[in-house]
């Protein structure tokens, strides 16, 4: 399989720009520059078929197509690296290990809307892909690829980091925008979309680190040599992150369609210890829980919709036989609660009610009311919130209720774990000399 | 133009830093904005790297810094209290020289991050948010920090630290004194 994305992975100096132009990186600007007009670049990104990687699944020939049509200007080019959806790895890669791949995208972006300026939204828990970036931008300056006259064809545009501080929502693009300029990340209601009226009012496309980084390849070699590659409705490669109870945990980057049975066991070695698989959840914390007899499932966008979960990011994190749905939930129910901005009331209130309730059930202080209770509250913030982080909190614990009903009714009936006792200690680690 | 901004801010906070007289931080604080400010079309928009700033020359983010921050940027104080409580990475109390960034989210958390919450609670008497009586370490319970392959996963300040365990998680904080 060819790596689109992770080229030249496999050399430790991958980062430079010396090493980044010798594996043939920046000649898809010089093309697009010398050979092609703004709009080939968006016909051609249209025709690949391209969708957005950060979850939604957006196809970015017509999200930049929006941009382009709109008539305001400056226009602006927006990379959302703010990577916080829980099991999510690969935009880290390409940050600290292909960021010229990156940076080459976002030009081709500004040239083919016509943009000056770009700002990528990293968040602060990358300290080194910070400085990795920062030093990359900094190349891409002095070589020419950034600034006033790229590659002398009057063409200017300039980029810079912008550094979250810690907060999951500024991954919602319109958060984003609300963050870069200098406001609380709470969403903002659409329309207006950020295409028409995004950072500053003026049109923005916001894409994610690994969408930029696929454009080179689509420019250097042609939109149907990318759309062979994967599915016909989710062409090219994609970056899997998986974690958990498996033996080899890290980024593969496969094409699209690629079974998750294959990924688990070919690519990443089986389940850890021998162990039997409970279930995968497929696309980060906010895609419902698949259960084993689902693993054949192609990862690819149409084909985890049908099977009732989503792609979202890639991250695919593995549950074994030995870990607790229930206390799995309550954690991830935290994570919701402390996330939720706090704009919308039913998201505010009801991921701390799920989160009170799934104490309970937990602590064996819960009865069957409980349960109902429960399934309640989170269908009252489904598609009640301007964005989707309160539909995800529902969705996910309302399909792991469906999923692992027995569980739960498990800890209802007999205040314990069917699973894991008290004195359970998760993962390989032991208390030992502190007990 | 200067593409090095960015990286202002930082975790090291830094004694001289924090012992430098307050027109002195003040003034330095206004030439690091104005540098700040050739980044952004609207001034209002440098709010989040002038707060990294301040930060780095305060120490942490009290009154004193957050009303130069007000000043010198022209968004009202409260609005800048706003921004700031918004986030969790904001220092918004005085922290230990190093800070605990623990990952305890659920792919840490089914690898053993809580059996390290504990370890760290039982050694250091540190839980989230708090800092040891000496000044040495500062704890702060994290969401995912994107470190999942190799969980559990923490940062001291701005190193990465990963697979960790019961018996090298010691080994590694005795590094930061």
């Amino acid at each position: 399989m060819k790596n689109v994305i992770l080229r030249n992975i496999e050399n430790p100096s991958s980062h430079r720009i010396e090493e980044y132009i010798k594996a043939g990186g920046y000649f898809a600007i010089e093309h697009a520059l010398n050979e092609m007009t703004p709009r080939d670049i968006i016909d051609d990104i249209k025709k690949s078929g391209l969708r957005g990687r950060g979850g939604a699944g957006f196809l970015t020939g017509t999200k930049w197509q929006f941009a382009s049509l709109d008539p305001k200007f400056p226009k602006y080019i927006v990379c959302n690296a703010d990577e916080g959806e829980p099991g999510t790895f690969k935009d880290r890669v390409i940050l600290e290990r292909n960021p010229h791949q990156l940076i080459e995208g976002m030009v081709i972006a500004a040239y083919a809307l016509q943009s000056v300026r770009g700002y990528i939204y990293v968040r602060a828990e990358y300290p080194q892909a910070e400085k990795i970036l920062n030093e990359a931008i900094k190349e891409a300056y002095e070589k020419g690829f950034l600034g006033n006259d790229i590659m002398s064809k009057h063409f200017r545009f300039h980029l810079s980091v912008h550094r979250g501080a810690g907060a999951y929502i500024c991954g919602e693009e319109t958060a984003l925008i609300n963050s870069l300029e200098g406001r609380r990340g709470e969403p903002r209601i659409k329309p207006p979309f950020p295409v028409n009226a995004g950072a500053w009012a003026k049109p923005t496309i916001v894409n994610n680190v690994e969408t930029f980084a696929n454009i080179p390849y689509i420019i250097e070699t042609s939109p149907k040599a990318y759309s062979f590659l994967g599915t016909k409705d989710s062409p090219g490669t994609k970056l899997f992150c998986v974690s958990g109870a498996v033996n080899n945990p890290g980024v593969y980057e496969l094409a699209f369609g690629t079974p998750l049975r294959e990924i688990i066991y070919d690519h990443c070695g089986g389940i850890r210890g021998g162990r039997a698989l409970k279930g995968v959840i497929p696309g980060g914390l906010s895609t419902s829980i698949l259960t084993p007899d689902k693993i054949d499932c192609p990862m690819d966008f149409a084909s985890l919709a049908k099977h009732g979960s989503m792609l979202g990011s890639g991250a695919i994190i593995v549950l074994d036989d030995t870990m607790c749905i229930v206390k799995i939930y309550e954690r991830a129910m935290r994570f919701f609660e402390h996330e939720s901005c706090g704009k919308c009331t039913p998201c505010r209130e009801g991921t701390g009610w799920m989160r009170t309730i799934l104490g309970r059930i937990e602590d064996g202080m819960a009865d069957m009311e409980d349960l109902a209770t429960l399934e309640d509250v989170a269908l009252n913030v489904a598609g009640k919130t301007f964005c989707p982080l309160g539909d995800g909190a529902a969705h996910v614990l309302l399909s792991a209720m469906k999923h692992y009903r027995g569980e739960f009714e498990y800890h209802v009936k007999y205040k314990k774990c069917e699973v894991t006792d008290p004195s359970h200690r998760w993962g390989h680690l032991s208390m030992g000399e502190l007990d | 133009m200067d593409n090095t901004i960015g990286a202002a801010g930082g975790a090291a906070t830094g004694v001289a830093a924090t012992d430098m007289a307050a027109g002195d931080k003040s003034r330095r604080l206004k030439d690091k904005i104005k540098v700040l400010k050739k980044l952004y079309p609207h001034t209002r928009s440098v709010l989040l790297p002038a707060l990294y700033a301040a930060q780095e020359l305060y120490g942490w983010l009290g009154e004193d810094a957050l009303e130069a921050v007000s000043r010198l940027t022209g968004v009202p104080s409260a609005e800048v209290k706003g921004v700031v409580t918004f986030y969790s990475l904001y220092k918004t109390r005085p922290m230990g020289r190093n800070v605990i960034y623990l990952c305890t989210n659920v792919a840490c958390f089914i690898m053993g991050a809580n059996t390290l919450e504990e370890f760290l609670e039982k050694t250091y008497g540190l839980s989230h948010g708090e800092t040891t009586a000496d000044g040495r370490f500062s704890l702060v319970i994290m969401e995912c920090i994107g470190a999942c392959d190799k969980a559990p996963a923490m940062l001291v300040n701005d190193d990465c630290h990963f697979n960790l365990t019961i018996d090298n998680i010691k080994a590694i904080l005795d590094n930061y004194k």
